[in-house]
């Protein structure tokens, strides 16, 4: 058969082309047809479980789409009764099982299993509700798992699995008593999980949510004899939007400026200028061990579930990671060092909260080594959801909002530090810097096109005074540990591994608007941390007007002693402690 | 005996002989049902006694343990080929008589089987009612010969089947054969066997798998475990021709660890086969490589299911996927795979052996061959039958199952397990083959047959089945995990008196959504067994719900235990053996039960001198 013959099905008549499409679903989409689904996620295998995306095939019967391979001239009808009966039968079976406590439901706005309801016009259930509800699993220090609300998808399953090859989840039980769960009955905050949220981001449901801490936002801002600053990852201002109705990418950092003011913040500063120091300091720590015969392959260390990875998976490579801390540390240590030592304020009353894509911050800000006297240096981490809590919560449009300048020096940056937010962001930041500073002259290419897209995998080659230089830049731990046995087994032939934990960057955040049906928002999202690097006067983290006088006034040098007290750490084998959970 | 001859024919004379060294061959069944009745006690005896050792008056005896006769009923069975001899019921305290017998030629009369019509005495085992009317094929060798010897199995011509394929045909003249045979699967659904193979073939793959599916499940269903106690070489032999057939090279019994008689005798005849150059690499000198392994499966019943069953080879939860792609071109580690089940594969040797108009000239036009089947319930002889296609319900229960036990009246007969479906009395002349039993709503399944009488209550039979599927569904499509147990939950409310008829159309309704929205097939015939007695016995269901009556009597919720007043005495009997407490009244006074105490144990019914209490 030749490949150029045009292959079609009919979807209700309608002949629809079709080539390499992994499934029918796909097919039926793209030819603009609706299909509900509730277990179907396009980045995980197809399941087949939820039996929303039934459809009639003419000669084949009622076929899941999301797992049927499209083959020509099927005849396919995609809402005829039989379909809808079926579809009908799962949505009451389901809802019958859940915990409709909808109002007060933190996904009550974009629950999938809501919204089928609705458009199914599921106005009874016939049948009884759960007897008994399930203990609620809090024990998890960013995440909460709601067993009365899971309609054992198992996204969340294939997400643990896909993307990070964990595996904490999995199905335990048979029959009516099946349950999602970390295996031998263990809570969540028991195993190894890495607290990088995609789980949640992949739930259609509230069975795995994001632990709310916006209520203590409130709290602190309340507190009048408090000064509450905050700081915006980079991926936050290209995803926020989404949830007032403006365009995955749209950068609404302006916006979210001036909605923060009226929110009560004192000073609403921004990561990407931490972005530049730690380039700063990754950066020399990097050419050092480079030059002096340092522990190589250098592991990036900005992404918390990857540190955590490491820390619990694989603490012999610990050497390997870079003992730079995460912008987001960085800012909360210098920033209240120089709130505190230069400007008087008191410690306990100086707060820091962040605004991050990312569920396992709100793990990193607890870790005892980022506190001063007990007091952590960065006092609360808010995901991207529920900085949109917060702003809507005080109720605000954020698109309505007229944007703002950030506070300054703390909200300037370069085009270097936004790029941060996406998987490759931080080997090109790094690498426009790193060239710079060992050959001498500007790099000749800032933009390092190999670093970007979405792909799980990227590298390249780079020369720098004669001296190859390649780095390898991976997203999802699944694909990070091919990197790290080749470590093990003495085959990587690379200098800088990058390391994001979630799919695509922290444009993919476990802490981001839920976009798990819709992957290009990913794509979007990084396109606008693109277009914000290229629009920027300073693309270089060494050009940073504001990091310049930071080390001038402040902390002398990139590597300094002062430096390696606040803007460095070390890592902990956290493999026993794990190894003691599991047993 | 190892032989190191690399032809069938030279093996088989090697094995006669061994086998002919052995003299009179006293066969003891050695399947689960006869060694619960002791068999092992009786084999052991008959070795203690010094059969295999001693020749008696010049004459060799040898105890051959067996695999299942099939009559379990009347175990431990005794089977002495040479005279011609079945005894039934054996016990250790016969071997001494037995063995007196032998020598004497003359049989122990009280051992012998008793018709139960003629009260004759049977001598042989084709004259035993139970016997005659069948038709074992698949299950020939089963009973007869020892499946721990591979010698056994060569004299009656194991093997010799796959040498002619591996040797003289090539892989589309033996689907061909397997194909013109009209074999059809045998674990339930009946897909046509060589048309599986022939999609199988046909895929590109460098690594193909087969894989013998011997997860059987159904309660009350031991067909499979039969052939691979009784008979393994037979399984291994189609394994290795469908192996050849398909160009697979590797191979899984997948089995049940609860098997585990069936397991060791597997594994001593691959170690057996292996020696003989009959699996393994360079087959007989052909080149052709066959390696069998055992996959032993942890018990869930959804393993049976082809892609739950692959998963759990491939280690992970046996949860089913959809198909397609099917096993044919994505099967086990992602490969090509054949999948068939064990009597399946049982009958390959005999169609390339015997030739397919053989094989095709037994049963329907449509259903080829023959089809064993576990008969049990209340019927006079259960056990394990096999009988052509489209032999009908009244001779299988009426003429081999010799009736329904006690003289009681034929109610319904459940076929095909939890899968299946209730036949009726108006059932009792429908051919037993794939099309009609489809057609009246059952399925032949792996062919568990349970047989129930008068006294049973179909609403608590669907319940019981519906319990069983909704524990052993695997929990991952909606409609299976959440609609089995809403069904369930109906059934339970019925059989307490608690429905009502909005709930029987909702029961009805739910039938039918998880039949076509389930994912696999355990989900899809989950709601048989509801749907096919909603059909025949649907008055039944009225009467719980709307009479609260159980028209059998078998629902204890419904059951009412009422004191007649005028019959009473007084004598208080009643009251204190009642171990709740339900019962109340004075001395010489008419006493009372108490219906919201009482758990209708029926002491007081049986302890009543008077007979004043009654069951209403």
């Amino acid at each position: 058969m030749s490949d150029t013959v045009k292959k079609t099905l009919f979807v209700d008549g309608k002949e629809v082309e079709f080539n390499d499409e992994k499934n029918l679903l796909e097919v039926i989409r793209k030819a603009g047809f609706e299909v509900p689904t509730l277990c179907y996620r396009p980045e995980l295998r197809s399941f087949g479980a939820c039996r929303m995306c039934v459809v009639e095939i003419e000669g084949r019967g009622i076929q899941s789409s999301c797992t049927m391979p499209p083959e020509p001239n099927l005849k396919v009808h995609v809402n005829s009764e039989a379909v809808r009966k079926v579809r009908k039968s799962v949505l009451e079976l389901l809802l019958a099982n859940h915990n409709r406590e909808c109002t007060m439901c933190p996904r009550s706005h974009n629950c999938e299993l809501q919204a089928l309801a609705n458009k199914y016009e599921i106005r009874e259930v016939k049948f009884p509700s759960r007897e008994k509800l399930l203990p609620i699993d809090d024990s998890n220090p960013a995440l909460v798992r709601d067993p009365n609300k899971c309609i054992l998808c198992g996204a969340c399953v294939r997400a643990c699995s896909e993307y990070q090859g964990l595996e904490i989840l999995g199905f335990t039980h048979r029959g009516s008593k099946t349950l999602v769960s970390p295996a031998l009955g263990k809570k969540l905050g028991e195993v190894d999980c890495v607290y990088c949220g995609q789980c949640a981001a992949v739930c259609p449901t509230a069975a795995i949510t994001i632990k709310s801490d916006v209520q203590r936002v409130r709290e602190m801002i309340a507190d009048k004899e408090s000064t509450v600053v905050c700081q915006i990852a980079p991926s936050v201002r290209v995803a926020a939007g989404e949830e007032f109705g403006l365009k995955p990418g749209d950068n609404v950092i302006g916006k979210l400026a001036a909605a923060l003011r009226m929110v009560g913040f004192d000073k609403v500063y921004d990561t990407n200028f931490a972005a530049d120091v730690t380039i700063m300091e990754e950066g020399t720590e990097f050419i050092d061990r480079l030059t002096n015969g340092g522990v190589l392959p250098l592991f990036t260390s900005c992404c918390p579930a990857w540190i955590r990875y490491i820390e619990t998976q694989h603490p012999e490579l610990l050497p390997h990671v870079s003992t730079t801390r995460s912008p987001e540390a960085i800012f909360g240590s210098a920033i209240k060092d120089i709130a505190v030592n230069r400007d008087g304020f008191a410690r306990d009353k100086y707060k820091i909260v962040s605004f991050m894509p990312c569920t396992s911050k709100k793990t990193e800000c607890k870790r005892p080594e980022f506190a001063v006297d007990g007091i952590p240096d960065v006092d609360c981490v808010l995901t991207t959801q529920e900085l949109v809590a917060l702003i809507k919560g005080s109720g605000i449009d954020l698109k309505n909002v007229e944007p703002e300048e950030l506070d300054m020096p703390f909200g300037l940056y370069t085009g270097a530090a936004t790029i941060f937010g996406v998987s490759g962001g931080v080997a090109e930041a790094a690498l426009r810097t790193v060239s710079e500073i060992v050959t001498g002259k500007p790099i000749e290419n800032i933009d390092i096109k190999e670093t970007r897209g979405l792909n799980r995998c990227k590298e390249l080659t780079l020369e720098l005074n004669g001296q190859k230089v390649k780095v390898v830049i991976v997203n999802t731990l699944r694909e990070a540990e091919k990197m790290l046995q080749k470590v093990i087994d003495g085959t990587a032939d690379f200098q800088m591994l990058e390391v994001m934990a979630c799919p695509g960057g922290c444009v993919g955040g476990g802490g981001q608007p839920i976009s798990c049906n819709n992957p290009v928002k990913k794509n979007q999202r990084a396109e606008g941390l693109y277009n914000e690097d290229s629009s920027l006067q300073y693309r270089k983290s060494h050009e940073n007007p504001a990091v310049k006088k930071f080390y001038e006034e402040w902390f002398e040098k990139p590597g300094s002693h002062k430096a390696h007290e606040l803007l460095h750490t070390s890592y902990i084998n956290r493999f026993e402690t794990c190894y003691k959970n599991t047993k | 005996m190892q032989s190191n001859e690399l032809t069938i024919k030279a093996k088989q004379i090697e094995a006669a002989e061994n086998v002919k060294k052995q003299g009179t061959r006293v066969l003891v069944c050695a399947g689960t049902g006869c060694v619960a009745n002791g068999s092992l006690e009786v084999i052991k005896r008959l070795r203690e006694a010094g059969v295999d050792v001693q020749t008696i008056q010049s004459q060799k005896m040898t105890v051959v343990p067996t695999g299942c006769h099939g009559f379990c009923e009347q175990g431990a069975l005794m089977i002495i080929p040479d005279l011609h001899i079945t005894y039934v019921r054996v016990k250790k305290e016969d071997v001494d008589e037995i063995i007196e017998s032998i020598k004497t030629g003359v049989p122990v009369e009280r051992l012998l089987y008793t018709d139960p019509k003629t009260h004759e005495k049977i001598k042989k085992n084709d004259d035993i009612a139970f016997y005659a009317k069948q038709h074992r094929t698949s299950l020939s060798n089963c009973g007869h010969i020892n499946p721990e010897d591979i010698n056994d199995a060569i004299a009656i011509r194991a093997y010799e089947a796959l040498e002619n394929c591996i040797r003289n045909m090539t892989q589309d003249e033996v689907i061909k054969i397997v194909l013109d045979s009209g074999l059809r699967g045998r674990g339930g659904a009946g897909f046509p066997t060589g048309r599986k193979w022939m999609f199988t073939k046909m895929a590109q793959s460098e690594k193909k798998y087969v894989v013998c599916n011997g997860d059987e499940g159904d309660p009350g269903a031991f067909m499979d475990r039969s052939v691979m106690e009784g008979d393994p070489h037979r399984l291994l032999e189609g394994m290795a021709i469908a192996g050849y057939a398909v160009g697979a090279d590797e191979a899984y019994i997948y089995v049940r660890a609860e098997y585990p008689m069936a397991i060791k005798r597997l594994r001593i005849a691959i170690k057996q086969a292996e020696e003989h150059n009959l699996l393994g690499k360079n087959i007989l000198g052909t080149g052709f490589n066959f390696t069998v392994h055992i996959k032993e499966g942890a018990g869930a019943f959804v393993c049976g299911e082809e892609t739950a069953l692959l998963a759990s080879i491939e280690g992970e939860r046996g949860m089913p996927r959809s198909k397609p792609p099917f096993p044919a071109n994505k099967g086990l580690f992602g490969q090509p795979t054949l999948i068939n089940n064990v009597e399946t594969l049982a009958n390959v040797p005999l169609i390339l052996l015997n030739g397919s108009e053989w094989f095709s000239s037994m049963g329907t036009e449509k259903s080829k061959g023959t089809k064993t089947f576990a008969l049990t319930g209340e019927v006079n002889n259960t056990g394990l039958i096999e009988v052509p296609m489209g032999t009908t319900l009244r001779e299988v229960i009426f003429d081999i199952g010799g009736g329904i036990r006690n003289g009681k009246k034929f109610k319904a007969a459940q076929i095909g397990g939890p899968s299946g479906g209730c036949l009726t009395e108006e059932h009792l002349d429908l051919p037993l083959d794939y099309e009609s039993l489809s057609k009246a709503g059952a399925m032949v399944g792996s062919g568990g047959l349970v047989v129930m009488n008068e006294d049973t209550c179909i609403v608590e039979v669907a319940r019981f089945f519906m319990n069983f599927t909704q524990n052993e569904s695997c929990g991952k499509c909606v409609p299976c995990r959440e609609g089995t147990k809403n069904m369930l939950r109906i059934l339970t409310n019925i059989t307490r008196g608690k429905a009502t008829m909005e709930d029987l159309d909702t029961l009805k309704e739910l039938a039918e959504n998880v039949k076509t929205g389930a994912l696999c097939g355990l989900g899809k015939t989950a709601p048989n067994p509801v749907l096919s007695t909603l059909k025949y016995f649907y008055d039944e269901y009225v009467a719980h719900i709307k009479d609260k009556k159980c028209p059998a009597g078998v629902c204890t919720a419904l059951k009412k235990i009422v004191i007649e007043k005028d019959l009473c005495k007084g004598c208080t009997k009643c009251a204190r053996n009642c171990p709740v407490g339900a019962i109340s009244g004075t001395v010489k006074q008419p006493h009372e039960i108490d219906q919201t105490k009482c758990i209708k144990c029926g002491v007081c019914l049986k302890n009543c001198p008077f007979k004043a209490i009654k069951e209403v």
